[in-house]
């Protein structure tokens, strides 16, 4: 292709992109001036590039669009959708020609007389509709400084050829006689184009940005012919340096003025306007050469014959612009190159660290540093502003509007936010696909919106930040919010899950049914979206690229989906490791850190019936054998092997340990996609080359997170019980519960949640003091309490010990073994039958006695009762009303609510709450379950707030959901603060510190 | 340990001879299990020795593994697995016979690779009837030699049905 051509194309695309932005914004903005003239000249230099390059087609559309900008612009027509909707539609005829043009180098054959003809009867005032495809006449009364009719497309492109002018009235000043603003573009374009034939000006102007100067020369006639002054004499001085270094003088000054009598006589002006503007033109002289004297003194002044001088240092000084067009192809190799070299690098600095002292240990040193910095800068290249991906929705947006008659208005936050151009590239179309999706099935009818009492503009928001690696996409819209009920109905239609499966899902994941295959809840399927593909070609989309969307919907507030997505692909850090001789590399980006366990170190890996567990810090940190996740079987030595390394990764806010033979070193790694054939398996995201030449394949953690939670939800293992979210508590709900036997009333138990710690203790450490049995731990002694009176400790070896704690206080329940975890839905009878045991419930098909913990703490601690978390002044106990459905939860947090120093009511259900209100009970704080039957926690919360006598008291939320999304709509139903509940001591410090803001208040 | 054995260079030097000899109805010969197979000319980009395979837990039987053709990856199917015979006794490294199937390179991995024949038109002859479904699945024809009969690899369904037991 013609590189003049190339060019030509990449500039227009752009120039088009940024119309398609400008252009929506004036017909919001129809006042501002500023903005009209950069559409103007925008519009003006594509008109004029095509006449240059000859291709009538696309200049006559230009011209034509020009035309009704410039009436605009001369304030003789006003900014209107109708006016806006033709221009844009004359920009997707360039569009398509453009494209055109691009494939096949040539123009279509075609006109577009039906587009430049409505065009044009807008421009002289009539109404488009009826616009015949007829020549404007000459002499159209509306518009007196008509200006020209736009060249038949029809036409072959006598590229230049410019309008008839109008002839002018004899009345009225130079200006208007001559023809306006548009008579002086139509000249100097031209002018122009009759320059750009003379090789000898051509030669000497070649280093003058063209568009500039024309539009200099054409400020410089409008404001000469009494119009008004945009005129810059210095401007126009500097820009033509260039020129005047290479020799231009007054000589050639006579020869331009030439080529401009020339095209005013084309033009047709007549002579005794032409006489008067003659001599204006010739005022431009002194400022266009005055850069002559300030040219450098060597430069050569070229003679008469106006051959080109050479006088690069001048010309590189002024114009050396301060960018330069790369093709894309170009920066994509030098990336792949990058790459290569950054793996070579790897590769010699592994050969450096096998040897003992190298003389190119310090070159090699040198080395690496500037490849490090030369795939930064290269990675550098590539990043563009997310603003690029996001230029085509306002144009979108609008039509969207006005073919769906809603009012949407469209926000863009963070644009200026950078990531890597391929990341772009594939987020370009989920990004424009989730903006449509929203408009169209989010955002309501303005009549409806007015009846929900919401402002008749819906509004789209789209907010990009960098957080941590990664960029953040949100994208949200006030509308409707999703429906659950019919995505419910649909998932069941379309057999995607049961009901009961739905039952157990939180609204959030019911949600996530939208990004399925083959799911749209649209009712009727719009030409905007919803023909059931998209969605979930969004998410593959975005997962492609180790991406996640997440959706946060509120019916009837709107809903918000965010995507995070990693800031670029190219080239990560990993950690490489083995298991069973097999090398794999692990994202950095997901490694929290690495613990090495055997049965002598500090960490030890345990069991409970056969999933590995390792206790970290305060936390079961469940594990994942990488042997036995990814089959393999090589390497027998499995059982005799003692020691270990623990890959400690998070997901999301899932956290688990994965089990390898050995830990290498982390490697600057190049991700390179798995041959289709292999996609289909989760546990890797790619593959790469290594070093050393060996092929590795890349682990994704998030496959390995999914594909062991998998197995953790057929029961058998721990679970993390504050994240995975899945695990809850109370009646009908799953609990993660410790089983273990003491005493000899069979297996007991006891939620997993309370224990900070599982211990085992050698029985000679622990100590007797008069009939309390303690032992040190930590630091510090620890009373350890027997499950009852008579109970008889294990007598040698090692004494497993449950370890709860509060605050900096531990206390030890002796047993005499741990069963197991297990996930169960307990339906518990109470007995009070012995102290310290709540009741009975069937766990793992055996009876099993429920342990109050509460009991023990008091045992270990006469004080833990009477202890606060509230400062003395404050002891004065405060009443506090717990609304909990679930005897079993009662019964569990009741004491904890005790030991911080609450007097507690309890209730199992809101209406007894609400009679309790009604009898004159004070309380202080409120603590309130959210899942119940009959009223829910959220209608509990509204009626309280609406009460006279409770109104004002804070309330807490307890829940098992703690979704981002209920979290809020807790907080919306008057909920002061919302706990999971597991998290005992979230409650215990959210109670204080609502009381504390409470007390201030008062 | 990943099937480990010799990088032998010389392999790569005998796929550009093998190129170079390219002509319509040219098939590059080999063996598997005592059977004559052809693979279009055309077809194959490479021929290699015996290469170093990084094996890939959880895939499809076939597929013996990944490797590095000069920082290509490339992924080796055992077309002695992919058609359902017993494993290559251990002493036999196998050749690497290195094709493209839409855009992605495959190495299948093939007990000896053999001459460039070029095979006449008339011994062509379409699939005997009785032949085992897994083997008329990747077979285009036969071909009636004086050494015996060739067996014309149907590349892209050698490898398309692996991808669709995958899928």
């Amino acid at each position: 292709m013609d590189d003049l051509l190339r060019e030509f194309l990449t500039e227009t695309t752009e120039s088009i992109a940024v119309l398609d932005v400008e252009l929506v914004k004036l017909e919001q903005n129809p006042n501002d001036p500023g903005m009209l003239n950069n559409i103007f000249r925008l519009v003006h230099t594509i008109k004029g590039t095509c006449g240059f390059l000859g291709l009538p087609r696309l200049e006559a559309v230009a011209h034509s669009a020009e035309n009704v900008l410039g009436k605009v612009r001369d304030g003789e027509m006003q900014v209107t959708p109708k006016a806006i909707s033709l221009i844009l539609k004359a920009l997707d005829r360039i569009k398509s020609l453009v494209a055109e043009l691009e494939a096949t180098e040539a123009e279509p054959a075609g006109e577009d007389s039906d587009l430049t003809s409505q065009l044009n009867a807008l421009a002289e005032g009539r109404d488009a509709a009826d616009a015949p495809a007829e020549e404007a006449p000459v002499d159209a009364p509306a518009a007196a400084a008509s200006p020209a009719e736009a060249p038949k497309s029809a036409e072959p492109a006598k590229a230049a050829e410019p309008a008839k002018a109008k002839k002018a009235k004899p009345a009225g000043s130079l200006y208007e006689r001559f023809g306006g603003d548009s008579m002086v573009d139509a000249t100097v374009d031209a002018a122009f184009q009759s320059v750009a034939g003379d090789k000898v000006l051509k030669a000497l102007i070649d280093g003058v940005d063209m568009d500039l100067l024309q539009g200099h020369l054409r400020d410089y006639m409008v404001k000469s012919l009494g119009s008004i002054n945009r005129y810059k004499p210095a401007d126009l001085s500097k820009l033509f340096q260039p020129a005047v270094a290479k020799g231009f003088g007054s000589p050639q000054f006579a020869l331009l003025s030439a080529h401009v009598e020339a095209a005013l006589k084309m033009l047709e002006v007549q002579p005794d306007v032409m006489a008067e503007v003659l001599p204006l033109f010739a005022g431009v002289k002194d400022d266009l050469l005055a850069g002559e004297k300030a040219a450098p003194k060597n430069a050569v002044v070229a003679k008469g014959d106006g051959a080109p001088a050479k006088a690069a240092e001048a010309k590189e000084s002024t114009v050396a612009g301060q960018s330069i067009r790369v093709h894309v192809d170009l920066l994509e190799n030098l990336m792949t190159m990058v790459s290569e070299l950054v793996l070579t690098r790897n590769q010699l600095l592994q050969i450096l660290r096998s040897q003992q002292e190298s003389e190119f240990a310090a070159p090699l040193q040198r080395l690496s540093q500037v490849t490090s910095e030369l795939q930064e800068g290269v990675m550098k290249t590539r990043m563009q502003p997310i603003g690029n991906a996001w230029a085509k929705l306002p144009r979108i947006v609008r039509d969207l509007s006005l073919e769906l008659n809603k009012k949407i208005e469209l926000q863009m936050l963070g644009a200026e936010t950078e990531l890597d151009r391929q990341v772009l590239e594939l987020i370009r179309d989920p990004l424009t696909h989730m903006v449509r999706n929203s408009g169209d099935h989010g955002i309501e009818m303005p009549a409806d919106r007015a009846a929900a009492g919401k402002p008749e503009t819906g509004t789209i928001t789209l907010n990009a930040y960098h957080e941590g690696g990664h960029i953040i996409i949100e994208i949200a819209d006030d509308g409707r919010g999703l429906n659950t009920a019919k995505i419910k109905a649909k998932a069941v239609a379309s057999g995607l899950a049961t009901e009961a499966e739905l039952e157990e899902m939180s609204e959030q994941q019911i949600h996530m049914f939208i990004f399925r295959a083959g799911f749209s809840t649209a009712a009727q399927v719009t030409a905007v979206s919803g023909r059931g593909v998209g969605m979930d070609v969004v998410r593959t989309n975005i997962e492609k690229i180790g991406g996640t969307v997440e959706l946060r919907s509120r019916e009837g507030k709107g809903t918000t989906a965010v995507i995070k997505i990693p800031l670029t692909l190219a080239i990560v850090s990993a950690l490489i490791v083995e298991c069973a001789g097999e090398r794999f590399a692990i994202p950095q980006m997901s490694v929290l850190e690495l613990v090495r366990a055997s049965s002598t170190s500090e960490h030890v890996i345990e069991n409970i019936n056969g999933a590995p567990v390792m206790r970290l810090r305060d936390r079961l940190l469940p594990l994942v054998s990488l042997r036995d996740l990814l089959k393999l079987t090589e390497g027998e030595a499995k059982a005799a092997k003692d020691e270990h390394y623990i890959v400690v990764a998070q997901v999301g806010t899932f956290t688990f340990g994965i089990m390898v033979d050995r830990v290498f070193d982390t490697e600057e790694i190049v991700v390179k996609p798995v041959a289709p054939i292999l996609r289909h398996i989760p546990m890797f995201s790619g593959n790469t080359i290594l070093g050393d030449g060996s092929v590795i394949m890349i682990l994704d953690p998030n496959g390995i997170a999914s594909a062991a939670s998998g197995e953790r939800a057929t029961g058998d293992a721990v679970g993390d019980a504050a994240s995975a979210g899945a695990h809850t508590y109370g009646d009908g709900e799953k609990v993660a519960i410790l089983t273990f036997r003491a005493g000899d009333n069979g297996p007991k138990a006891v939620p997993l949640a309370l224990i900070a710690r599982l211990e085992e203790f050698e029985v000679e450490k622990i100590e007797a003091v008069g009939d309390r049995r303690v032992m040190q731990y930590r630091g510090k002694l620890m009373p350890l309490i027997p499950i009852e009176p008579g109970y008889k400790p294990i007598e040698s070896g090692r004494q497993p010990v449950l370890v709860f704690a509060d605050g900096d206080r531990t206390m030890g329940l002796l047993v005499d073994e741990i069963i197991d975890v297990v996930e169960e839905r307990l339906q518990v009878e109470l007995s009070a039958s012995r102290p310290g045991v709540i009741g009975t419930a069937v766990i793992s098909g055996k009876s099993t006695e429920l342990l109050d913990a509460g009991h023990y703490l008091t045992l270990a601690f006469g004080d833990w009762f009477a202890r606060g978390t509230l400062p003395e002044e404050k002891r004065r106990q405060k009443r506090l009303l717990l609304v909990e459905d679930s005897a079993f939860f009662r019964h569990m947090i009741t004491p904890v609510l005790s030991v911080a120093g609450y007097e507690v009511t309890a209730v199992g259900n809101p209406q007894k709450a609400l009679e309790l209100c009604e009898k004159g009970l004070d309380v202080d704080v409120i603590v309130s379950d959210i899942e119940m039957p009959g009223m829910n926690g959220f209608e509990f919360a509204s009626a309280v707030r609406n009460s006279a006598r409770w109104g004002k008291l804070p309330i807490l939320a307890l829940s098992s959901n703690t979704a981002p999304e209920h979290v809020e709509r807790g907080r919306a139903a008057g909920f002061d603060d919302y706990v999971a509940k597991s998290d005992r001591d979230a409650l215990l410090a959210s109670l204080e510190q609502t009381m504390a803001a409470d007390g201030a208040d008062a | 340990m990943s099937n480990v054995t010799t990088m032998n260079r010389g392999g790569a030097g005998e796929g550009t001879a093998v190129a170079q000899a390219a002509s319509a109805s040219d098939v590059v010969s080999m063996t598997v299990a005592g059977q004559l197979f052809g693979i279009p000319v055309q077809a194959v980009q490479d021929v290699l020795g015996p290469q170093r395979i990084t094996r890939v837990p959880l895939a499809p039987g076939e597929v013996a593994g990944s490797l590095n053709l000069r920082g290509r990856i490339v992924t080796a199917i055992d077309v002695r697995r992919r058609l359902r015979l017993e494993p290559r006794p251990k002493d036999q490294p196998g050749m690497n016979v290195v094709v493209e199937s839409s855009g992605e390179l495959y190495s299948l991995i093939v007990d000896q690779v053999g001459e460039v024949l070029s095979l006449p038109v008339a011994s062509y002859e379409r699939n005997p009837a009785t032949l085992d479904p897994v083997w008329r699945e990747v077979s285009g024809g036969i071909h009636r030699l004086k050494e015996g009969l060739l067996l014309m690899v149907d590349v892209s369904r050698l490898i398309g049905a692996a991808k669709a037991e995958a899928a």
